[in-house]
């Protein structure tokens, strides 16, 4: 999928993750700081990396503020925020 | 078992990763009124990784579904459906015909998912004077039906009413529910009790349904839950009754009686299932079948 | 004689306070308090430094002093207890010597046995007369009890008592004794009295903290200690706080009359007094206006000093003859060992305050806690910091489950035959895992000793790290 414009999913409440997505420069970029960070940084990372590959973006820009959210979460949030992005308008 | 069944924000992630631990028998994941319109996306998806991924340990899943005059509810079953949930929940039922409709879409997304047809249920929420008139008809239309659920909520401002704590303006409502889930063979759910705060207006409330013969309860609130357990659970009376009818039955088989009476009164068949009904809750609910 | 000083300055100079000293002070205005922050600063300006301060707790309206530790004018602190915000600086090095952490009952201990000195006690008072008897029970800046103060009275060389309410001598509903103090002062205000005690307590919403709350009831009452006479202690707020309405419903139910309830004690505690729920109270801190004003004018509610809650050195305590504690932690291990000191990366958010003392004393100790809080987990392999060892600690209570403490498999079997949910820890701290995935194993750097832990016989028990 092609991000074509910005999106977001997500809020800043306890357990959930604010993810905001802009089109990107061909790269893939992201940004997280989390609650957790200690612990699973890399878990999230991971689960936010696997979610775009899956939905074949090779391109966006990421921003993710966690708030300690479930691997469930995490995905939830990111796919929401891909579909959105790549809404054309009709 | 079927006391209580708790609504869950489809679209928060406290209230749904916890839903399992709330004590609730069934877990209604609430794609519909709990979730705005511009967030129906992110609460499907929310829902659909959770049921993907989480563990809710021995709850019913249920999943509540936009209705079928909103452009939501297909993709919510399409995105449901290959999850397994228990039952769907539509909601504004009005007549059989709603519910053919609902059914084709289930029977499709099923095949395509090679899910055996016919394994995900229903429970319809009835909350329109149409869908009360019309619920025997609507309890018999399909084998998918597991049990009838009522909206007084919106049933009142359909009847031009108040909805009371009292609730003598659903009074028919409520009974016309009931004895139509029964005499289809089917369970009936009690609309939720609003005040959060209001506990003993909530005992009340669910003894008046447990009197009136319901299944269970809706439940809004993890607050209410316990409470709500407690009133439709079997009582110890209950349960040390159920225990004598087996042994009277027990007894006349070997004594070669053909009438089996208990305390005066004759056992019949309706008595009996009861008693094993009875028992059988008893049996789940863990420690009422001790002494 | 004259005891009433003109002001701060001339009180501070006249107890003789010179560079090296101890000087001491209670936490009962909480939050609220003026007074360390204003003694600390007069202190400063007149030149004096490199003081050791001992206090009974230090909360985070109490942040100013970190600017003194970096000035050389605090280098030492002995406290229960450190409020996120000034923990913070000292687990980043702010203070020159390692804290000394003590509890809530070795505290006055250590003072009476002369293993710690103070040389000047710096005493708020809500109440006092121009000779120094002095209360918390009355007064704009009330606080009800003053029991941690009591043992700086008695202990110091100096003690002076600042008050924002003098009355005519002599007060007579007096706390602790004139024949104690040195000094008098008087000022605008000793305190907040928003800070000091809360309006009124509430039992907490969250659904997860009232199922551990019931699930906790439940258990005390299978361990068979639920019975006439018996005393609890309960937390403030949380699943600690909400434990206390489920047990109140329980004896109500069965018609139970307890003997006392200790504590830190709330205005839901004074409820069930006042439904003859328990025959007494034990009120070593007060935390709102109800339970002020029950101090005041209930007999049955008494005020005790820390040296009667829990000093391993006393005859006896209230916390010796407690049946049950229930109290909440911020990681427990798998040996039952629990943490109140330090969060997840090391810094110092709090400290045993009576943690340790109670769950050494208690028949039964229980421990209340969500298995993680948004992600955080709460049981761990090891615990950053032992805060109470884990052989004080008999159950813990989470939403998934009870673990019972292996060295008391009769409380395992009576739970078991209540059909309670009981796993083993390790089992909970699996499913922890499981649900919010394995966490990241952390190396600690161990570098700097920030703090000691002591025990309640004055034991290392544990020492904390630089961040």
């Amino acid at each position: 999928m092609k991000i074509v414009k910005p999106a977001a999913a997500g809020t800043l409440e306890s357990s959930d993750i604010l993810i905001t997505l802009k089109p990107g420069d061909g790269t893939l970029d992201i940004q997280l700081t989390s609650s957790v960070d200690v612990y699973y940084h890399d878990t999230i990372m991971q689960v936010l990396k696997d979610a775009l590959e899956e939905m074949e973006v090779t391109s966006a820009q990421v921003q993710a503020v966690d708030r300690g959210a479930l691997d469930c979460t995490v995905r939830a949030r990111m796919i929401t925020a891909i579909k959105r992005g790549s809404e054309v308008e009709s | 078992m079927r006391r209580t069944m708790l609504f869950l924000p489809g679209n928060n992630p406290n209230m749904v990763m916890n839903g399992g631990v709330l004590g609730a028998d069934s877990i209604i994941f609430d794609l519909e009124d709990a979730v705005a319109p511009d967030q129906k996306d992110a609460a499907r998806e929310l829902v659909r990784c959770a049921l993907e991924m989480l563990d809710f340990g021995g709850c019913e899943i249920i999943v509540r579904i936009n209705a079928l005059d909103t452009p939501y509810w297909k993709e919510d079953l399409e995105a449901m459906i290959p999850l397994k949930p228990d039952v769907i929940m539509p909601t504004k039922v009005s007549g059989a015909a709603y519910i053919h409709e609902l059914e084709a879409k289930m029977a499709e997304e099923e095949e395509k998912n090679g899910i055996e047809i016919g394994r995900t249920r229903i429970i319809p929420l009835l909350e329109t004077t149409l869908g009360i008139e019309n619920a025997f008809e609507i309890a018999r239309s399909t084998k998918r039906m597991a049990a009838l659920y009522l909206g007084a909520e919106d049933l009142t401002a359909d009847l031009r009413c108040r909805r009371t704590k009292e609730g003598n303006e659903i009074a028919y409502a409520r009974g016309r529910l009931v004895c139509a889930a029964r005499a289809a063979g089917i369970d009936a759910y009690d609309t939720p009790f609003t005040d959060v705060e209001d506990l003993a207006g909530l005992k009340k409330d669910a003894e008046l349904a447990r009197g009136l013969g319901y299944t269970g309860k809706a439940v809004i609130s993890p607050r209410h839950v316990d409470i709500v357990n407690a009133v439709f659970s079997p009582s110890k009376e209950d349960v040390a009754y159920a225990r004598d009818v087996f042994a009277a039955m027990e007894e006349a088989k070997e004594q070669g009686k053909g009438a089996v009476s208990l305390r005066g009164k004759m056992i019949d068949a309706p008595i009996v299932e009861r008693a094993r009904q009875v028992l059988e809750a008893a049996a789940q609910i863990g420690g009422m079948l001790d002494e | 004689m004259s005891k009433l000083a003109g002001s701060l300055r001339e009180a501070i100079a006249a107890s003789g306070l010179r560079d090296g000293m101890c000087i001491s002070f209670h936490h009962h205005l909480r939050s609220g308090d003026y007074v360390l922050n204003m003694v600390l600063d007069e202190i400063a300006a007149m030149g004096i430094r490199d003081l050791t301060v001992n206090a009974s707790s230090i909360h985070d309206g109490h942040a100013p002093m970190i600017e003194h530790m970096k000035s050389g004018v605090v280098t030492g602190l002995e406290t229960n207890y450190i409020g996120p915000a000034v923990g913070r600086a000292i687990s980043e090095g702010v203070l020159k010597n390692p804290v000394i952490f003590r509890t809530h009952g070795s505290r006055p201990s250590d003072l009476e046995q002369g293993v710690s000195k103070i040389d000047v006690a710096f005493l708020a008072a809500p109440t006092a007369d121009p000779m120094g008897n002095c209360t918390g029970k009355i007064g704009k800046s009330a606080c009800g009890s003053l029991g941690y103060a009591f043992v700086d009275a008695q202990c110091a060389a100096k003690t002076v008592v600042i008050t924002d309410n003098l009355v005519d001598y002599p007060l007579y509903d007096w706390s602790i004794s004139e024949d104690f103090v040195d000094y008098v002062v008087q000022v605008d205000a000793i305190g907040d009295p928003r800070g000091i005690v809360s309006g009124t307590t509430r039992m907490p919403k969250d659904p997860i903290a009232l199922r551990i709350a019931q699930t906790a009831a439940r258990a005390i009452d299978a361990s068979g200690l639920l019975k006439d006479g018996v005393s609890f202690q309960t937390g403030a707020g949380g699943a600690s706080l909400a434990t206390a309405d489920f047990l109140k419903q329980i004896m109500l139910e069965k018609h139970i009359k307890g003997s006392y309830a200790l504590g830190g004690i709330t205005g839901y505690i004074v409820d069930m007094l006042n439904e003859g729920l328990f025959e007494a109270i034990q009120d070593v801190q007060c935390f709102d206006l109800k339970a002020v004003e029950s101090l005041r004018t209930n007999p049955r509610h008494m005020e005790i000093t820390a040296s009667r809650y829990a000093s391993p050195t006393a005859k006896s305590t209230a916390a010796g003859s407690l049946d049950v504690v229930v109290l909440g932690a911020t990681q427990i291990d798998l040996d039952f060992n629990v943490n109140v000191h330090t969060d997840s990366k090391g810094y110092i958010i709090g400290g045993s305050g009576g943690h340790t003392d109670v769950a050494a004393c208690a028949k039964l100790t229980v421990i209340v806690a969500p298995l993680s809080r948004a992600r955080m987990p709460i049981v761990v392999d090891r615990v950053l910091t032992v805060s109470t060892p884990g052989s004080s600690v008999d159950m813990l209570v989470t939403q998934y489950g009870i673990a019972v403490n292996p060295a008391r498999p009769e409380l395992k079997e009576a739970l078991q035959k209540a059909h309670l949910p009981v796993k083993d820890i390790g089992e909970l701290k699996a499913l922890a895992d499981k649900i919010n995935g394995a966490p990241k194993k952390r190396e600690i750097k161990k570098d700097r000793i920030v703090a000691k832990v002591q025990n309640r016989d004055g034991s290392l028990l544990d020492v904390i790290y630089g961040v």
